[in-house]
């Protein structure tokens, strides 16, 4: 199929020469050079890649870190998630910064000196309210920061001077278990898989019952089998470190202190797969990581833990690459992820096939979750039974989960598989707990009655995102928040996610504006069900479940909003006026109907 | 798509059709004269599986009968009054996110979009008007490209790609901000090797791609579905999806 939809006679567009010809790496260094992609630039890469205007101008387009205007020499983006947005007490920071530097949001200052926007999750749940200034990310604001760093843009003090302390992203490991507390050194994994044997190695994988952890929980060890036993001039390992769940931050931390494990965890498989190559996907939120992985993987190298005739052994040549994303939470699919990395929009792929047996260019390809490779370094070293000897029938071992939102202890917590959610709220220190949402927007939204359930794949599953919503929260607020963030992160390919994610974050912003009706909460869930049972891929058949979750448990939250009236127009003819009011200059109460 | 695996037979809201191996349940559907509304299919191009109106229930799943392969003994539903009723959801999508204004239009009657709406019997667009503003490209001599009725499915680009041979169309920008650009520095549709003549200039569903100097040349009223529903077989099969060649080419 993939060959038919090529042009011939042009050079096969999905494969780099090298890690720095990156199509998202060139755009990347254009942005930064430039802060913004012109379309004299876009054409220069085109030629540089050898790669067609198009593909670049759609790639330039479709990640949330290309700007097609210039940005400003500040450019600061304020994560929009419900634990590290900018809300911080009454005040919105975003809002107070703005404010103060005389920027409208979403703009750049007409000297081009800063620009002040919005970004989704950045990963920072634990330490918020955070922002990302030129990519680098800054934690625990608060008005008198803002306010310093409000002066030094002013006063142009390059980030370099800025006090390294608003840089600070601290790990929080608060109840380190299986994974996180047990002894780790450097090789010990590769050993034991070399003196296993890929067969071997595979079936204890298998054994152990390790299931995917980015949140679909599809077993590891048939996943490396079928990829296995797939037909390909190349099998490849791809670490998806592309951590875009909102409230999911445990990646971040495994990648910031344990990511011997994590390329370990790659080596193994590239052992038991037979693959040379692996790509470690870094999620363009996390790039102020980028230096010390790579300095990671260069101590590897030195240690002959990577390259050729790893750890002396004649025909065991593995290497990894850094790929970085460039702002688009569609890119933790796993089949979009595969596109993006073939420098392209991050489209998901039609399956079948499954990247197992046609992946990256079309070859076997392995996708694993950060945590999914830790564990099956994990399991390499100290053995299945040590894995299986936590966690419950259908799902063994332990779970990494990030705790944020409202409670005394946010960060990190390993548990067993099977801990109930009252456990978990009671260790971080979660009072008057009004509703969790487990699993991210498109997990599971639940109140006190349901908080025996039970952290598992066969009751409540997560990727690692556990966000706590106390008493005082208006969660009509927090599910429109999630609306937003679908319609923003939607690729756009299928019909009723494109469309069906805008017209649902329509109808809660209609609601909250105070003219919701009945019909409209009939029409919503409609849609929601429609957009949820007929999308391409996981991003649509998942967006609608925040509100059918609040409609189901918390039907008074959407309730106590509605206009009392039959039925109300979404179009508002006062706001219609606005345009004319503008073009008169005019904004007195004469000029308004009401 | 994989190919191996043998024919067989599957059953579409009953009726027992045939098909081969490497075959979609569409591909059988239309080989049999079975009609499942599609937008974004076109035998021998590619299946793509974005418009979502061939939805169909497999077995009690969802799929996409475009891009489903056919497999013995799948119970296919899919002219169900539940299921065409979902399609016109997706229709009407299609329409409030565009501007749509069939009065008006060229393609009005020839046009599949339309002509699918009447089939599903859609009587109004439903959901509040988006009326996104996007840029006609009128750069080209003979061809005029008006991104308002553009619904992404990605016939031209396929069409430019795989039987033209060359690649003038792309999709860029994400969710309901993607849109439909040239591939030239420009940006501009005269500056790319488009001809009148190629595949990707005809093949536009809707009027988002028209030749120039052709306009109400057949009356409205006696229009391909005007005269013809959509369902009927071979509407798909009017336009041959081989280059017509110039007169001057060996």
């Amino acid at each position: 199929m993939d060959s038919a939809s090529r042009v011939s006679d042009m050079p096969d567009p999905a494969t780099p020469r090298q890690a720095g010809e990156h199509l998202l790496h060139v755009l990347y260094e254009v942005q930064q050079r430039l802060r913004h992609i012109p379309r004299e630039a876009v054409c220069d890469v085109a030629a540089r890649l050898g790669l067609p205007v198009s593909q670049v101008e759609a790639v330039a387009d479709f990640y949330s870190f290309f700007s097609r205007t210039p940005r400003g020499r500040y450019d600061i983006l304020f994560s929009t998630c419900t634990s590290c947005g900018p809300a911080h007490g009454e005040t919105d920071l975003l809002r107070m910064l703005c404010d103060r530097l005389g920027v409208v949001a979403g703009q750049t200052r007409a000297d081009g000196i800063v620009s002040i926007g919005s970004t989704s999750c950045i990963g920072m749940c634990d330490q918020g309210p955070a922002a990302l200034v030129n990519g680098m990310p800054l934690t625990r604001l608060d008005a008198r920061r803002l306010a310093a760093m409000a002066e030094r843009i002013e006063a142009g003090t390059p980030l370099t001077d800025w006090p390294e302390e608003w840089f600070g992203v601290a790990d929080h490991v608060l109840r380190p278990g299986l994974l996180l507390a047990s002894p780790w050194q450097d090789g010990a994994a590769i050993r034991a898989s070399l003196k296993k044997g890929p067969e071997a190695m595979l079936a204890e994988i298998t054994r152990a019952g390790l299931r995917g952890r980015g949140g679909a929980g599809f077993g590891t060890g048939m996943k490396w089998s079928f990829c296995r036993q797939a037909n390909g001039g190349e099998h490849y390992v791809v670490c998806n470190a592309d951590e875009g769940e909102p409230g999911t931050f445990k990646d971040r931390v495994l990648l910031a202190s344990h990511a011997d494990m994590v390329c370990e965890g790659m080596s193994v498989c590239a052992h038991v797969i037979g693959a040379r190559r692996g790509f470690l996907y870094l999620r363009g939120e996390y790039r102020y990581l980028l230096p010390q992985l790579e300095a990671t993987l260069a101590r590897r190298r030195q240690a002959g833990l990577l390259g050729t005739g790893i750890l002396g052994h004649a025909g065991f040549d593995f290497d990894i690459d850094i790929i970085v994303g460039a702002g688009a939470y569609i890119c933790g699919e796993e089949s979009a992820v595969i596109e993006s990395m073939e420098q392209k929009r991050g489209i998901p792929r039609i399956r079948p096939p499954f990247p197992v047996t046609h992946g990256y260019l079309g070859q076997p390809t392995v996708v694993n979750n950060v945590e999914t490779l830790a564990a099956a370094a994990a399991i390499a070293v100290h053995g299945a039974d040590w894995f299986t000897a936590q966690g419950t029938d259908q799902s063994k071992g332990s779970k990494l989960i990030s705790i944020s939102g409202d409670c005394a202890a946010p960060g990190i917590y390993e548990y067993p598989f099977g801990v109930s959610m009252r456990k978990i709220l009671d260790d971080c220190g979660a009072q008057d707990v009004q509703a969790v949402q487990i699993g991210g927007p498109s997990g599971t939204l639940i109140g006190p009655a349901e908080f025996e359930r039970r952290l598992a794949f066969e009751d409540l599953a997560t990727g690692g995102s556990l966000m706590v919503y106390g008493r005082q929260r208006d969660l009509l607020a927090v599910i429109r928040n999630f609306a937003h963030f679908f319609a923003h992160e939607s690729c756009g390919f299928c019909t009723p996610c494109r469309v069906g994610t805008s017209l649902l974050k329509n109808g809660l912003d209609k609601i909250a504006r105070g003219h919701g009706t009945h019909y409209d909460v009939d029409e919503m869930r409609r849609l929601a069900t429609l957009i949820k049972r007929r999308s391409h891929c996981g991003l649509g058949q998942t967006a609608p479940n925040p509100i059918l979750d609040v409609l189901s448990r918390f039907p008074e939250a959407i309730d106590s909003r509605l206009a009392h009236s039959g039925f109300e127009p979404y179009f508002d003819l006062d706001a219609s006026l606005e345009e004319a009011r503008l073009l008169s200059h005019r904004d007195d109460a004469e000029a308004h109907l009401r | 798509m994989s190919a191996e695996g043998k024919g067989g037979t599957i059953s579409i809201d009953g009726q027992e059709i045939p098909f081969e191996a490497g075959q979609t349940i569409m591909d059988a559907a239309l080989a049999a004269g079975i009609y499942i509304p599609h937008l974004c299919h076109r035998p021998g191009l590619t299946p793509h599986g974005s418009c979502r109106l061939c939805t169909v229930e497999v077995d009690g799943r969802n799929a996409a009968a475009c891009t489903l392969p056919a497999a013995d003994g799948q119970h296919v539903d899919s002219n169900t009054v539940a299921l065409n009723e979902v399609r016109k959801t997706i229709t009407q999508m299609l329409f409030v996110e565009g501007n749509h204004l069939c009065p008006g239009c060229e393609k009005s009657g020839d046009c599949t979009l339309q002509a699918v709406a009447y089939y599903l019997g859609m009587l109004d667009g439903h959901f509040p008007q988006f009326y996104p503003r996007r840029e006609v490209d009128a750069s080209h001599p003979d061809i005029v490209l008006d991104r308002d009725r553009c619904i992404l499915c990605e016939l031209c680009v396929r069409a430019s790609r795989q039987i033209d041979g060359k690649d003038v169309f792309a999709i860029s920008g994400r969710g309901i901000h993607a849109s439909l650009i040239v591939n030239a520095p420009s940006g501009r549709l005269a500056d790319t090797d488009i001809a009148a003549t190629d595949v990707a200039a005809h093949i536009c569903p809707v009027g988002a791609i028209l030749i120039k100097g052709h306009g109400f040349e057949v009356p409205i009223g006696r229009r391909t579905f005007d005269t013809h529903r959509v369902s009927e077989a071979g509407r798909d099969a009017r336009l041959p999806l081989v280059r017509p060649r110039h007169a001057d080419e060996e």
